[in-house]
């Protein structure tokens, strides 16, 4: 979402990110004409006219489980935010059970909260584990 | 389930679902407030529901965000078309 009109959307998406995704790009690409959706959700910046990086992870409650904001010079990183929304899936489907470390990925171990838990992280998760 | 525009010389304009309505005092007195009188986002809270035209597969569509609920939805600002990040 940007504050650019649809039009312009699809001349960017058919004339330059087409080349660079087979396709085109997948999902639907949202004009937000004066930043009033922006500045709902509190990432447009009035003085420049125009959203900044906000990516918000909505789960299917419609509840924002995450957000990363960040300003216009510096790109995301997908893999991260590939990454977090597993860790939020995955910490759905256990209702709540599981808990996932810092820098868990899919396949790694998760933390089961609880009081025989207390004080014994350092037992079952290591820093080194981390970048594993 | 979105709509397709019809798109004339106007241009399409979206809309927060709940621009119509009076404003609504939600979660109490102590929610804290942008200076706009915007509530603050939260994690933990429900996404402000909104409508807006896109461009999607070729077509001109209007989505609203909670159409999408039952799904994972990732939301993403961007400061412009063209520029170059």
């Amino acid at each position: 979402m940007s504050v650019d009109s649809i039009f312009v959307h699809k001349m960017w998406n058919d004339n330059e990110l087409s080349k660079m995704v087979k396709g085109g790009v997948p999902f639907p690409m949202l004009s937000d004409a004066g930043g009033k959706v922006g500045t709902i959700y509190g990432i447009y910046d009035e003085i420049g006219g125009v959203e900044t990086r906000g990516r918000f992870i909505i789960d299917p409650d419609g509840i924002i489980q995450g957000y990363e904001v960040l300003t216009p010079p510096v790109g995301r990183n997908v893999k991260e935010t590939i990454r977090q929304l597993q860790a939020f899936q995955h910490v759905r489907n256990s209702k709540g059970t599981e808990a996932t470390p810092s820098g868990w990925r899919p396949g790694k171990m998760t933390l089961k909260p609880g009081p025989d838990l207390v004080g014994k992280v350092w037992e079952v998760w290591k820093i080194e584990m981390e970048d594993d | 389930m979105p709509e397709e525009l019809k798109v004339g010389c106007a241009r399409p304009v979206g809309a927060s679902s709940d621009e119509e309505k009076e404003p609504v005092i939600t979660g109490g007195p102590e929610e804290k407030k942008t200076e706009k009188g915007v509530p603050m986002i939260k994690v933990g809270q429900k996404a402000p529901d909104f409508t807006a035209p896109a461009y999607h597969n070729g077509k001109f569509i209007s989505m609203k965000l909670s159409d999408y609920l039952g799904k994972w939805v990732v939301l993403c600002f961007y400061p412009g078309d063209f520029t170059f990040v």
